[in-house]
């Protein structure tokens, strides 16, 4: 199989807006008429897409990262082979990566998720891990004292003290899968990343600040929901002091 | 373990950590009677958290055996016996992704007592180390000033009513006067309550003011004395001793006693210093001194003048 990527097959394109409004004809910045007319046939469904992406890869990224930072916690041997592979994992661009795993998964989603996930790693992992070691000494000490078994304070004081930490990862994870995930049209035509580049050959103006607008919107969306759910889960974090 | 008190028994205790020639508890064999507050003393590095450590197993020794209620240590399950211990340290260590009322309930909660049971005891212990419950339960751990904590921390170790308690300078980083005011709350809890309690100090008028007995330790972990605050005072052991508890043990002596105990002189005259029975005699010298006074008046609770305490009086009780 050849690595049959999108813009390799991008032969230059007069551009020809076809039968459209004036605003389309023109290529104008931005025309409502297209958006409506292509917001159900082009627009949902990519975004839909790129949202399907975005959550599996964090997910699956969160579940593998949280599950090796718990490992690193007891056994401390683990921390730097896990945080070389996850760093090294991050600094391969995602083209090349791509290219590394099309032989192997396809023009797939599968390969899509595999690189998402592979660049959500290294975040994950040192901040939850992080988070797990923040917590001070006399909280742990008291835990001891009072009959915490190892489990018990795990569970009941290292994770929560660690949520702050995993949140805040969890936020810088969101956004740049959300927008690394347009590179996903490189390999299959999914996702917002998709009518972009579609529009980008052809110039059309209007598609790329629509597909373009709405991943920096999600973006802004994914950040304002993780930032209430965090406040929402620790109370203790934002309660300052009474009068 | 829970409800009455227990005997604490140091018997020829060593504790060694590894990599290191000295002993940082060397030989320790001291009994602390049911209901007795027992403070360990000494200079920094002598061993006073270690063998007070030894006693919940945060530290584990291998020489001499040390018992609860008869019942040794090392033949309890480690989490039981931990659980059945209450434990205050200096930092206090509240959980601060908890509520008061939650720290308070930890070891309630561990010992699965039923939610009704465990928020009845929660109210119970605000209420007796002096923070309203309703105003206090829900705050979290940054929301209190740090002698609130100390009280929360002192309420949280009480909670499954311990026979015994271990408290590793609570008082260290208050201010002086929180610190007074919780020491003689403490007394006041013990009166209540009536634990067997090691109390870690390196402050010796705070061992001479709670202390039923006092452990000295000098380096090295050894015992130098261990005896109640007024026979230490009276006969320290040894120059060791003598230097620790300060030049000023005569005046130390003085805080020990109360001028009920004196026999009063009668009235003579117009004395302008009132002080109250229950005055500690190092009180009221002090106030003789301040107002360059050579007597003072003993009044009654209802503040009628029942005699009089002359400086003669309490400079004769040294013989
Ligand atoms: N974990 C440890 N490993 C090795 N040595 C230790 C350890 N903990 C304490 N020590 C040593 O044991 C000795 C006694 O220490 P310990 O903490 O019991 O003293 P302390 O009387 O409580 O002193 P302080 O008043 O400063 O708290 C010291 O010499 C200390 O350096
Ligand atoms: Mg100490």
């Amino acid at each position: 199989m050849s690595g049959g990527l999108l813009l390799a097959q991008g032969e230059p394109i007069i551009p020809d807006f076809g039968e459209g409004s004036d605003c389309v004809v023109e290529n104008r910045f931005f025309c409502p008429d297209w958006v409506r007319d292509n917001w159900a046939g082009v627009i949902q469904p990519a975004l839909l897409q790129h949202v399907k992406l975005v959550v599996i890869a964090v997910a699956i990224g969160f579940v593998l990262s949280f599950a090796a930072a718990l490992v690193a916690h007891r056994y401390r041997l683990v921390e730097a082979p896990f945080t070389a592979f996850s760093a090294v994992v991050y600094t391969i661009p995602s083209l090349a990566l791509f290219q590394l795993l099309v032989p192997v998964t396809g023009l797939t989603v599968t390969t899509v998720e595999i690189a998402l996930v592979g660049y959500t790693l290294l975040i994950l992992f040192r901040n939850t891990l992080e988070g797990l070691r923040s917590v001070p000494p006399d909280v742990l000490e008291a835990a001891r004292g009072m009959g915490y078994t190892r489990g018990q304070t795990l569970w009941r004081v290292e994770l929560p003290l660690a949520v702050p930490a995993m949140f805040a990862g969890l936020r810088v994870a969101v956004v740049s899968t959300i927008a690394l995930a347009t590179v996903a049209a490189l390999v299959i035509p999914y996702g917002l990343g998709y009518p972009i580049f579609l529009a980008l050959r052809e110039a059309f103006k209007t598609e790329i600040v629509v597909a373009g607008g709405l991943a920096v919107l999600m973006a802004l969306v994914a950040d304002a929901l993780l930032v209430a759910a965090q406040r929402a889960l620790t109370p203790w974090a934002s309660a300052r002091r009474l009068a | 373990m829970s409800g009455a008190a227990a005997e604490i028994v140091f018997d020829r205790v060593t504790k060694r950590y590894p990599g290191r020639a000295e002993a940082a508890v060397s030989d320790l064999s001291l009994t602390v009677p049911a209901g007795e507050i027992c403070c360990l003393v000494g200079p920094s590095g002598a061993g006073k958290t270690t063998a007070m450590k030894l006693v919940n197993r945060l530290i584990d020794f291998e020489e001499g055996d040390i018992t609860i209620g008869g019942e040794s240590v090392r033949s309890l399950d480690l989490t039981e016996l931990r659980r059945g211990i209450g434990y205050v340290i200096q930092q206090v260590g509240l959980f601060p992704h908890m509520t008061v009322a939650e720290n308070i309930s930890t070891v309630p909660r561990l010992r699965g007592w039923e939610k009704g049971r465990t928020r009845l005891r929660v109210d119970e212990l605000l209420d007796l180390v002096d923070l309203p419950a309703e105003d206090y339960r829900a705050r979290f751990p940054s929301q209190l000033s740090g002698g609130e904590r100390q009280r929360v921390g002192l309420a949280r170790a009480l909670a499954a009513d311990p026979p015994a308690m271990l408290m590793d300078e609570p008082f260290g980083a208050l201010d002086p006067i929180t610190r007074a005011r919780l020491q003689h709350e403490l007394l006041r809890i013990q009166g209540a309550v009536r634990k067997t309690i090691i109390f870690v100090t390196h402050d010796i008028d705070e061992a001479i003011l709670l202390a039923d007995r006092i452990a000295i330790l000098r380096e090295g972990g050894v015992l130098a004395q261990y005896d109640t605050p007024a026979r230490i005072l009276e006969h320290p052991a040894d120059d060791f001793v003598e230097r620790f508890i300060g030049s000023d043990r005569g005046i130390k002596l003085l805080s020990l006693r109360r001028l009920d105990e004196l026999e009063l002189a009668p009235l003579d005259g117009a004395i302008d210093l009132r002080a109250s029975g229950d005055t500690t005699m190092r009180d009221a010298l002090s106030q003789m001194i301040t107002h360059g006074s050579r007597s003072l008046v003993v009044v009654d609770s209802e503040g009628q003048p029942r005699g009089v305490v002359t400086l003669d009086a309490l400079a004769a009780l040294a013989e």
